[in-house]
């Protein structure tokens, strides 16, 4: 197996990407024409790259499972977008921001893509504002900012509650400007179920048209994913149903190593659960912690509504542990602290999974107009989703799984260990480390495909220029085509009496309960015998009915629950094998005697990096050097 | 809690539907409508039959992707709300739900309660954008905007692309969605280059799509989950008419 080379560029971090650009080679624009990209995923980074790399002359074909590249789950994200451009004058800088994305991940990223993330950040909001984003303004006219968890300057912008809307929006209008440029291809409704390699490079896929249930091949030069996050593995999640793990689970299956599988972020301000029929959990904005400030109530199981709980028989738990940052502590250390006085009886609501989260002070200090400027679309959603009024009472929040900082390990250039197949957005493991902070997500799927991929691909696809063209009619489709075939006929055959919901409960319970906020050994080791043997039930007593040539929402459910329960035994085994608490990895055997996470640098100071062999999984290191900052305890005390 | 479910069934765009009874039971009042149509499904994969065919996929009031009558009224009984966002609270218990697609020529059914929306990208593809090719940016305070001015560009670029405002207009019109995306654009400074081939060539798509003419009912505004407003229509027929004058 080759050993694993981040190809990071030469010389100081200021310097990195400069140099490599310089370096790398250029394709003319005449022969960019006879290039053919594929990406897959029309989300924020997806879009993005299919919109640039069409600008620059490549040939493109775009793919997306929902009905139009509009619906991308980007679209979904409240809070906002990063960038160090200094505009509040609080002292921010590039190097700041590195450096608190850097510690944020618990020191389990490199130094140079965190860098580079910080260093592109700037010009996207040029080039957002420059598409029509509507960004929050001043009465003057210039931008505003507000805080996210982790940080102590205002670099966040926003557009109202909807910022990934926007985004994505203008994202994909440029996708449209390059579709009526007849420069992209776009493929709605299709899904992409494998990854085909002629001689070992990324050639082609094979995907399903959602609508008829032909199976489709697809050939290109490189091939881009771009599919998102995969935390739907634990069913309940602020994530969209369809949101999924099968594109870059293929991939991994054909030779792409898998980093950091576990690597979960568990948002602390969600709506909790409230019955086992519930199928996704809403996020509430993290900026609600810029004024909103969270409690449970002191006694134990107090059956008081919040508004009659004095003052002082309030536990402000996280202003009490974390003083420096209080409410704006880190997702991963508010999450656990909620879980914390949760699991101690503390928690609210009927299901008593909760705590509160209360605006009450908020708004007797700016008054209810300011607050309602600030978060009224949230408000209103609570209040759609709950039927209850936030601005009287405190809203009810909990963790759930949100984000995925594991992915297909790539190197500096974003392609994986499969070379010609590169992954970006949330789908790859590259900047976050153990742990994202908030409104970095949004930056890091726009500066990847926006500004990096565009610049890197042409590095690989200048070699292929003159290499053999191959098509569709390559024995190497026929060959995964036919796999593909046998797999969906695999899932209608067995015809048994359980449905695929059924087993996504099943999966999602194990994986919220051994593989969350805190993990064990025991418990890791329990998780997988117990995955394993769902995974046995699903494939003797799945039921799908209807066909595989129509439009089958059962058998594209039971589709990407066949990855998830392959993925979920390798996100186990990748917690299990470390045995360090990390960011979002707490495992509860390495803890401060003050319940905070204990690093292990000496023996944990590298990147999981998992190969896929039959069945089992082999691991591979990239050790992480740290040449500009020095690990140190991440404290927020 | 139980109901009883009529629903649009119709295999395909090429054979006829019609409605199907369901009577479901073991509901509670906090599952949302859709996800008592999971409920359904999983009782129908157990009784061997085809599960309803239905869209979704945020959940939560942004993808825009969900979108059915409900009783009669797009997206359900409550105004300014998205299908998913519909919670059974808002039904007793014993009701009837009858649910059915979007109804409009340029929305044909897929099947069962799905219907094709593509006509609205192609709208956007006629210039519901700003020609900015990547890295070619100012300074993004270079150009300041008020903050009147950026709060009504967002007033409109709010809109989620979920086609109630066709459905419930009784002409099957996309003057809304058409004109929010317009506003959006040419309100602000960087749109202002493009502004009048923007209204030109989306308004000529819009009509070659073969959505009907706006009659200034209003409907559309009530079922918009984003509350987008129908003054959005009349500021587009201001531009349109500018754009033939100038444009
Ligand atoms: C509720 C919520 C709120 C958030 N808020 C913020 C925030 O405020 N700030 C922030 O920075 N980040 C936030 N995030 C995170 C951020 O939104 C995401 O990480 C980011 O948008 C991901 O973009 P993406 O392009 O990688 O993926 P997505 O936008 O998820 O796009 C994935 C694309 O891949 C396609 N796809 C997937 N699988 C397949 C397949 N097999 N075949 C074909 N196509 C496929 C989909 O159709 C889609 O087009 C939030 C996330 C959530 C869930
Ligand atoms: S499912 Fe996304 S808006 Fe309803």
């Amino acid at each position: 197996m080759k050993k694993l080379n981040a190809k990071i560029p030469e010389g100081k971090l200021e310097e990195k990407w400069r140099n490599y650009q310089l370096r790398s080679k250029l394709i003319n624009p005449a022969n960019k024409k006879k290039l053919n990209v594929i990406v897959v995923g029309s989300g924020l980074s997806g879009a993005g790259a299919a919109a640039t790399l069409a600008e620059l002359g490549y040939d493109v074909q775009c793919f997306c499972y929902q009905d139009s590249a509009r619906r991308a789950h980007s679209v979904a994200a409240q809070g906002g977008i990063n960038a160090a451009k200094n505009y509040q004058h609080d002292g921010d800088s590039v190097w700041r921001m590195f450096y608190d994305t850097l510690k944020g991940g618990d020191f389990r990223s490199r130094e140079a893509n965190t860098y580079r993330l910080a260093e592109l950040s700037a010009p996207l909001i040029d080039h957002f504002t420059q598409q029509g984003v509507p960004f929050a303004r001043e009465y003057g006219g210039v931008l505003v900012n507000r805080s996210f968890g982790g940080v102590q300057v205002q670099r966040t912008f926003y557009a109202r509650g909807q910022t990934g809307q926007q985004l994505l929006l203008a994202a994909y209008a440029q996708l449209y400007k390059m579709i009526r440029a007849e420069k992209v291809t776009m493929h709605t409704r299709t899904e992409m179920l494998d990854l085909v390699l002629v001689d070992g490079k990324a050639r082609g896929i094979i995907a399903r048209n959602l609508v008829t249930g032909e199976i489709q091949r697809y050939a290109a030069d490189a091939v881009v994913l771009a599919t998102g996050g995969y935390s739907r593995v634990f069913r309940l999640s602020t994530l969209a149903i369809g949101c999924n793990g099968s594109a870059i689970w293929k991939a991994h299956k054909r030779g792409a190593l898998f980093a950091a599988p576990s690597f979960t972020q568990i948002h602390p301000t969600a709506l909790p659960q409230s019955s086992e029929a519930q199928s996704k959990l809403t996020l509430m904005s993290e900026s609600l912690r810029n004024d909103g400030r969270i409690w449970v109530p002191k006694r134990k199981d107090d059956p008081r509504r919040a508004n009659d709980i004095p003052e002082d028989e309030r536990d402000y738990y996280l202003e009490r542990r974390y003083p420096s940052f209080g409410n704006l502590a880190p997702r991963d250390i508010a999450s656990r602290a909620a879980k914390e006085r949760i699991d101690a009886g503390h928690g609210v609501g009927r299901l008593k999974n909760a705590v509160y989260l209360d605006f009450r002070h908020a708004i007797e200090r700016f008054g209810l107009d300011t607050i309602r400027d600030r978060y009224g679309n949230l408000f209103t959603m609570y209040r759609k989703i709950t039927g209850v009024d936030a601005y009287r009472e405190p809203m009810q929040i909990s963790p759930a799984a949100h984000f995925s900082m594991g992915g297909l390990w790539v190197d500096y250039e974003l392609m994986t260990t499969i070379p010609g197949l590169y992954a970006i957005g949330e789908c790859n493991f590259s900047d976050h480390g153990a742990n994202r902070l908030g409104a970095n997500s949004l930056l890091q799927a726009s500066v990847d495909g926006y500004f990096i991929l565009p610049n890197t691909i042409n590095n690989y696809l200048a070699a292929e220029l003159g290499a053999e063209q191959i098509t569709t009619d390559h024995p190497a489709f026929a060959e995964v085509e036919e796999e593909v075939r046998a797999h969906i006929n695999r899932i209608l055959n067995v015809n048994g009496h359980k449905t695929v919901d059924h087993f996504h409960r099943e999966l999602g319970k194990v994986m919220w309960r051994e593989c969350a906020m805190s993990r064990t050994r025991l418990g890791l080791e329990r998780a997988i015998r117990q995955i394993e043997s769902i995974r046995e039930d699903f494939w003797s007593s799945v039921k799908v009915t209807g066909t595989g040539e129509e439009l089958n929402p059962e058998l594209e459910k039971a589709l990407r629950l066949a990855n998830f329960l392959e993925l979920g035994l390798l996100m186990c085994t990748d917690a299990l094998q470390r045995e360090e608490s990390c960011g979002a990895h707490f495992r509860e055997e390495y803890q401060t005697e003050e319940g905070e996470a204990l690093r292990v640098d000496e023996d944990y100071g590298y990147v999981s990096a998992w190969e896929y062999a039959d069945g089992t999984f082999k691991l591979h290191r990239e050790e992480l050097h740290f040449e500009f900052v020095q690990p140190t305890v991440r404290s927020y005390k | 809690m139980r109901v009883r479910f009529r629903i649009w069934r119709q295999d395909n765009a090429r054979v006829k539907g019609g409605f199907r009874d369901y009577e479901v039971d073991g509901l509670n009042e906090d599952m949302s409508l859709l996800e008592a149509l999971d409920h359904l499904n999983e009782q129908l994969v157990l009784r061997d039959e085809k599960v309803v065919a239905f869209e979704y996929d945020c959940r939560e009031g942004i993808c825009g992707q969900c979108g059915v009558f409900v009783n009669g009224r797009a997206h359900g009984p409550h105004a300014n709300m998205t299908t998913c966002q519909l919670h059974l609270r808002s039904f007793a218990d014993g009701d009837t739900i009858t649910i059915e697609p979007w109804r409009a020529a340029a929305f044909p059914v897929i099947k069962d309660l799905i219907v094709d929306r593509s006509a609205f990208d192609r709208i956007i593809r006629q210039g519901g954008y700003i020609s900015a090719k990547t890295g070619t940016a100012p300074e993004a305070n270079a150009i300041p905007v008020g903050k009147e001015v950026a709060d009504r560009a967002m007033d409109a670029a709010a809109c989620i692309g979920c086609g109630a405002c066709v459905a419930t207009c009784k002409n099957s019109s996309a003057a809304l969605f058409t004109a929010a995306k317009i506003n959006h654009l040419n309100t602000l400074p960087q749109g202002k280059p493009e502004q009048h081939r923007r209204v030109s060539d989306m308004v000529q798509q819009m009509e070659e799509e073969g959505f009907g003419h706006c009659s200034f009912t209003g409907a559309c505004e009530v079922e918009c989950p984003e509350g987008i407003s129908v003054a959005n229509i009349a500021e587009m027929n201001a531009r349109y008419l500018k754009a033939k004058l100038f444009g």
